[in-house]
């Protein structure tokens, strides 16, 4: 017979055979309330969201739709079946810019804070949850963030009619997505492994980023740069994002490189930062 | 009946730093138990083993029956964890910041909600649900953050310096819910450099110096083991001090000669000063207290607690 007590008490070999029982759901799920938790903080700023998926994008696509695509009036870049409308060609590097420009802001100063000011990280490592279980919800709910994004970039260029072909180039959201992490996963790593502030995200932005915008292909084809200036492309996940995309819309022209390539520079990319990330994320946690 | 912590030779080490140094303590269900130390001494490190956060570096350590090396998750689903620093979350309300939490001990959302009011209550927060936590007093980020801590209902209440940085009103109120919950038999690990906060909450504490055990027991145990009944306490000028201190030996079962005064153990703390007087030593203030845990850290490593 079993009679109502207060949980507290007890012997602790009933607190042993709960314990047991209670850790089921956090070990398998963890990372999912870990997503939980990271969405209902970004409600805090679901307008800048919001205004990211629909508003950057617009902007872009009508500056370079209506002004410089009209401006440009020799095809800069060539597809599978010849030369491509400038907005054609751009469009898909702009869909994966805004997952990288996503790993730039969830995957710095977030994270610090997460370490260093909010210090959210360590009320959630002081309950059941794994510090791998952390980091992959952090992961998972960005993740979920940056497709959203890139789907609505997705459905407004598609309305621009930059999109050779929108069936194939509906995987470009997946793509972008996949682009955003190669980039994102290691900054991740470097962002929970930061304990001082001392401007490395704003150099991270300056000197990383910006160029990586600027000399990814993300305008021009990347054979345009010299030669010395060309790997920044190679080591881009921007570039390689953009390049997939492109082959997704319009097809490769002879001589690109394969599309399995670029895949697997981003999967490197991405897994390598997922490992980096997870033992600094360990190492922060249960120092 | 199986302790629900066990410590034996609990060590941790980081690097050439040696942060706690074999320390041995157990903890029954429903006791109220207390590191009491200055800080530095390895109490925190100690919390963050039993809290299964830190691996031991050496000794043996069990929680609820269990090793936290191979079970962390399931000991933390049964602890409730108050740190130092405040980690809630200031981008959540405070209801919000509850009801997150209970979601990390695998707890469907509906009865985290009916957990959260209920601890609200407790907290005696229920007007400020909807509340930004940057919004709260001090103490009521504190209160919050101890509701946090019981919204799975926690077989072990951990507390790491519990009542530091709030003005004694807050503290107070603090207590008065710590209470409680230890008269509902809720087992209660706490870390403090309060005197008057372990003398409060704690059934019986361990005071800890570089890492070790110094002395075991209950509050009133340790006072009367290292300290008198009483203390006279002399200041007779930061100068002086030290040649009174000479003056006066003998006249007390012990002298403590700090800097800023002077400290006459025994059991009639009147009588002493009445002869002290008789002696022609005039002290610019004299007061007589009762001992307390102070006096017993001070005898046990030389030094006061809060320096």
């Amino acid at each position: 017979m079993s009679t109502h007590t207060d949980p507290a008490r007890g012997s602790t070999d009933d607190a042993t055979t709960r314990a047991m029982s209670a850790a089921t759901l956090p070990r398998r799920l963890g990372w999912w309330y870990v997503a939980e938790h990271t969405w209902r903080g970004m409600r805090a700023y679901a307008w800048t969201i919001v205004m990211e998926g629909f508003g950057t994008p617009l902007v872009y696509l009508l500056g370079i739709g209506l002004g410089l695509a009209a401006f440009i009036d020799v095809s800069v870049a060539d597809g599978a079946d010849g030369p491509v409308g400038y907005l054609e060609f751009v469009a898909p590097a702009l869909l994966a810019s805004s997952a990288v420009g996503i790993a730039t802001a969830e995957f710095t100063y977030v994270i610090m804070s997460g370490f260093k000011w909010r210090r959210v990280y360590w009320g959630m490592n002081a309950s059941p949850l794994a510090p791998e279980q952390v980091m992959g919800g952090i992961v998972f709910a960005v993740l979920v963030r940056m497709l959203f994004t890139t789907t609505a970039y997705y459905v407004l260029i598609v309305a621009f009619g930059a999109v050779g072909d929108p069936w194939t180039g509906a995987l470009m959201p997946l793509v972008g997505t996949l682009g955003g992490m190669a980039f994102g996963l290691p900054l991740l790593a470097y962002a929970a492994s930061v304990t001082e502030d001392k401007g490395q995200f704003a150099m991270v932005q300056r000197f990383i980023f910006t160029p990586m915008f600027l000399f990814s292909g993300t305008f021009y084809p990347l054979d345009t740069m010299p030669g010395w200036l060309q790997w920044i492309g190679w080591l881009s996940p921007l570039w390689h994002a953009s390049e997939i995309g492109r082959a997704l819309s319009y097809g490769s022209p002879p001589g690109a490189w394969p599309v399995g390539a670029h895949l697997a520079v981003l999967l490197v990319m991405a897994a390598a930062g997922w490992v980096l990330a997870r033992r600094a994320f360990v190492r922060r946690l249960r120092g | 009946m199986t302790p629900v912590i066990a410590a034996r030779g609990l060590t941790k080490t980081f690097g050439d730093l040696t942060a706690v140094d074999g320390i041995d303590f157990e903890v029954p269900a429903g006791e109220s138990f207390g590191l009491l130390g200055p800080n530095g001494a390895g109490k925190s490190t100690t919390m963050r083993m039993v809290g299964a956060v830190s691996t031991r570096s050496g000794g043996d350590l069990r929680v609820l029956g269990l090793d936290p090396d191979t079970h962390g998750p399931e000991i933390r689903s049964q602890l409730g964890v108050v740190p130092q620093e405040d980690n809630l979350d200031t981008e959540l309300k405070v209801r919000e910041n509850l009801i997150v939490y209970g979601r990390y001990f695998g707890i469907p959302k509906a009865l985290c909600g009916t957990r959260a009011d209920e601890l609200l209550a407790f907290a005696q927060l229920e007007d400020k649900a909807r509340s930004k936590v940057d919004d709260l007093s001090g103490g009521m980020k504190r209160r919050l953050t101890i509701a946090r801590a019981l919204i799975n209902e926690p077989r072990i209440l951990m507390l790491d310096e519990p009542t530091t940085g709030l003005d004694p009103q807050a503290r107070h109120v603090l207590w008065d819910r710590l209470f409680r919950l230890k008269e509902r038999g809720t087992t209660l690990l706490l870390t403090t450099h309060y005197m008057d906060e372990a003398e409060q909450l704690c059934d019986r504490l361990v005071v800890v110096d570089h890492g070790r055990i110094m002395a075991e027991g209950s509050p009133s145990q340790l006072i009367r083991q290292y300290a008198t009944r009483e203390v006279a306490e002399l200041r007779f000028g930061s100068d002086r001090n030290a040649d009174a201190a000479a003056r006066l030996e003998g006249m007390a079962d012990r002298i403590e000669a700090l800097p800023d005064r002077v400290l006459l153990y025994t059991d009639d703390g009147e009588a002493l000063l009445e002869r002290i007087t008789d002696l022609g030593l005039h002290p610019t203030t004299s007061l007589v207290r009762r001992s307390s845990l102070e006096d017993v850290f001070l005898r046990l490593t030389g030094r006061s607690l809060i320096e």
